[in-house]
């Protein structure tokens, strides 16, 4: 067990001749958030990258242990918060095949369209705090001013912008907002008339260009063996993307592409994303006048029981697999859950990909690998 | 015609009339000293809020606009929180450097005042060697910025103020061959006669393609030798939180944040004077009532709206690049910069000793 003191006394230590410690964190304005680098440079050139995590732990998973199937969900809105819709989409999905709940088609549409909302908001903020890193103020405010129609679709449909809480196993908690199908076209119409002017302020820009190129490289075999899943692992080659892999909801009714890129590096991860927005809108477009009608929510009984056994469903979050496993004893609660987020894998991959660049090749890095602490710390 | 001139001749006969030489000199020096003072007070609350303002444009966005119509007194009410505000010095801090470091980084701004040609005959001091005197004292400023680093016993400040060092040392070389070149073709380094000579047209229109060349690389050089982005490795907010002023606060904090915006204001003022004709009207060939019409607008305005266009344009540097990497920086100037301006150079001297240019 580490305490705050031996932290400092340890990191001391660390610095031999010719080598500085800094550390980056946990209040640091790259780290975003309260992630702590231990980061042992030698002048610029960074030698090693120690993460200490546990910040903003809290207890997630034991906490879901003693909560219901119906209120454990929400929990877990407060961990991937930018994905915290599909976050408990996966939860939900794992209760319905557990109980073999039947959920109409209209709530499986509906949940499909507000997973992608939710990806295409995360990849905006995420588009705008890597460029805040990269030293490039400007983007964050153009991502954000599209990111707000989206968070403003989602007050309008569950009352609440960051954290969803919209899903019930079996299907949704209300039925859509009037309003609901007009808004995301005119979202839809927004965001392709304006994703250009990201192309011109930073993608085409030649200072991001040779900051990202050939910047933290993670091979398609360390990304395997990292478990790096999402983005950062297609980035490098690995086709890892859940909705192809092990369709569930609509997905494998509507067309996309899986967005794979082999260069591995920062702008490759770039670029898939800045593509990933662009096949979000695309299934976006094939399922909104085909909302079918009908109910939002299928027939539950008012208290769920999972079976006894040994249950695990995955669905792909914005950063990548997010799994829910779950020991049921036949009760009311999970008797034991687990859940695989992708921020924990993807940061394990950090030390490789940094050593040897410099401190600004970090922040590259680290902004490509989307990190959101409180998803790796639980 | 609308000049200054007038009026700071009267004071001056007036002075002499009424004291002995050497106690009117005292005043004038008084006088001097105050109007310089104030000029930097007012020039920084004016290039924040413009700052803040561009930004906010840029960023599609208001910016600052509850204190006072537009936002106008916003930077005086951060000035006055600034002042108000605890000045904290680290536990094991260099006293003595750490609260000298901002003094000597505002000291540079203002002896860089003195030579510069605010309006026709409005000058502080017209020193005959006016460039050099430039050149030399504003590399003076990172000493002051190392002293910040070093004192502050922060590893960031520290890796700020190294940053700093390399990146100001190397960007003088530029912006150094840049200001000669105009020497070249002038042939003086005073700064009265450099704007004289561009009484037939500015430097920049009448220098041919090294004038050009020159302009460009003593925009890129006085970016980076002020420390903005996208050369804003020195402070650089994601990397090292604030580079080399992360330990201060207050108004020692302010006068760091001041003194950058004054050197600014410095740099674009040089080179709106050596390259966009300082104070002079602009003139086109044989359109004698243009040039007229033009001549009607008071000198100091035709001054400040060069300086604040040069200034517009490196402020919409800052809000538009990231940030550059630190051996990108470092070879941007000496394998791109560097060479371009010694042939650069060459190409001037023989233009001028040609005589080609117009």
């Amino acid at each position: 067990m580490y305490n705050q003191t031996e932290i400092l006394k340890d990191t001391s230590e660390l610095g031999t001749e010719g080598e500085l410690v800094i550390n980056m964190g946990p209040q640091h304005p790259a780290t975003h958030g309260v992630l702590h680098l231990v980061v042992t440079l030698n002048g610029e050139t960074i030698k090693k990258i120690e993460p200490h995590l546990g910040y903003i732990h809290r207890s997630i998973e034991k906490m879901c242990e003693s909560l219901t199937y119906r209120q454990f969900i929400y929990v877990t809105s407060r961990m991937d918060y930018l994905s915290s819709h599909i976050n408990n989409l996966g939860c939900a999905l794992l209760i319905e095949k557990g109980i073999q709940i039947e959920v109409p088609d209209r709530a499986k549409v509906i949940r499909v369209i507000l997973s992608e909302l939710t990806r295409i908001a995360s990849h905006e903020l995420w588009l705008g705090a890597m460029a805040m890193d990269l030293g490039a103020f400007t983007p964050f405010f153009y991502a954000f001013r599209e990111r707000e129609m989206i968070t403003e679709i989602m007050e309008d449909t569950c009352g609440a912008r960051l954290t969803m809480n919209y899903i019930v196993p079996g299907g949704l908690m209300y039925d859509l907002h009037p309003d609901f199908q007009k808004k995301v076209k005119a979202f839809v119409k927004q965001f392709k008339a304006k994703v250009t002017e990201y192309e011109d302020l930073v993608t085409n820009n030649i200072i991001f260009q040779s900051r990202t190129k050939g910047v933290g490289i993670l091979s398609a075999e360390d990304a395997i063996s990292f478990g790096c899943t999402g983005p950062v692992a297609r980035a490098s080659g690995v086709s890892c993307d859940i909705r192809k892999i092990y369709p569930y909801e609509v997905y494998d009714k509507v067309s996309f592409n899986e967005i794979l890129d082999t260069a591995g590096d920062s702008f490759a991860r770039y670029m898939v994303r800045v593509k990933e927005m662009n096949e979000s809108i695309h299934i976006i477009e094939q399922l909104i006048d085909n909302i079918p009608d009908g109910d939002f929510v299928g027939k539950t009984k008012n208290v769920l029981k999972l079976p006894k056994g040994e249950f695990y469903t995955r669905v792909e979050t914005a950063r990548g697999e997010f799994g829910v496993f779950i020991v049921s004893e036949g009760g009311t609660t999970p008797h034991r859950i687990k859940f695989r987020s992708p921020g924990f894998s993807n940061l394990s991959a950090l030390n490789h990909m940094a050593v040897g660049s410099k401190i600004g090749d970090l922040m590259a890095t680290m902004g490509t690998l989307d990190l959101v602490i409180p998803d790796i710390d639980r | 015609m609308y000049s200054l001139e007038g009026i700071t001749k009267s004071i001056q006969d007036w002075l002499f009339l009424k004291f002995d030489p050497t106690l009117a000199l005292a005043i004038e020096c008084v006088i001097v000293i105050l109007l310089a003072i104030s000029l930097f007070a007012i020039l920084g609350l004016v290039l924040v809020l413009m700052e803040r303002k561009v930004a906010a444009h840029i960023q599609i966005r208001l910016g600052p606009n509850r204190v006072g119509p537009g936002g106008m007194f916003q930077t005086v009410a951060d000035t006055l929180k600034l002042i108000m505000k605890e000045g904290l010095t680290p536990d094991k801090a260099d006293k003595f450097l750490f609260n000298l470091a901002p003094f000597v980084v505002m000291m540079v701004g203002m002896l860089l005042l003195a030579p510069i040609a605010f309006a026709k005959n409005f000058q502080i001091w017209d020193i005959n060697i006016g460039v050099l005197y430039i050149s030399s004292v504003s590399s003076l400023s990172v000493i002051g910025i190392l002293m910040a680093g070093w004192a502050s016993n922060n590893k960031y400040s520290l890796l700020g103020a190294m940053r700093s060092g390399a990146q100001i040392v190397s960007y003088e070389l530029s912006a150094g061959f840049a200001v000669l070149t105009i020497v070249v073709f002038t042939g003086s380094l005073q700064i009265s006669e450099i704007v004289a000579s561009q009484q037939t047209g500015w430097w920049l229109f009448k220098g041919h393609i090294p004038a050009v060349i020159s302009f460009v690389l003593y925009i890129i050089a006085v970016t980076a030798e002020t420390n903005r982005a996208p050369f804003d490795l020195a402070e650089a907010e994601s990397e090292l939180t604030a580079g080399f002023h992360t330990e201060y606060s207050g108004m020692r904090f302010a006068l760091f944040f001041l003194a950058e915006y004054i050197n600014i204001f410095i740099v674009c003022a040089i080179g709106a004077t050596l390259f966009l004709g300082g104070w002079m009207p602009l003139h086109i060939g044989q359109w004698e009532s243009f040039n007229h019409l033009m001549d009607y607008i008071p000198s100091s305005i035709w001054f400040m709206g060069k300086t604040f266009l040069l200034i517009f344009l490196i402020m919409w540097f800052r809000w538009t690049f990231p940030r550059l990497r630190v051996d990108q920086l470092l070879n941007l100037e000496w394998k791109y910069l560097l060479p371009i301006s010694l042939f650069n150079l060459l190409l001037a001297t023989v233009i001028a000793i040609f005589g080609w240019h117009f």
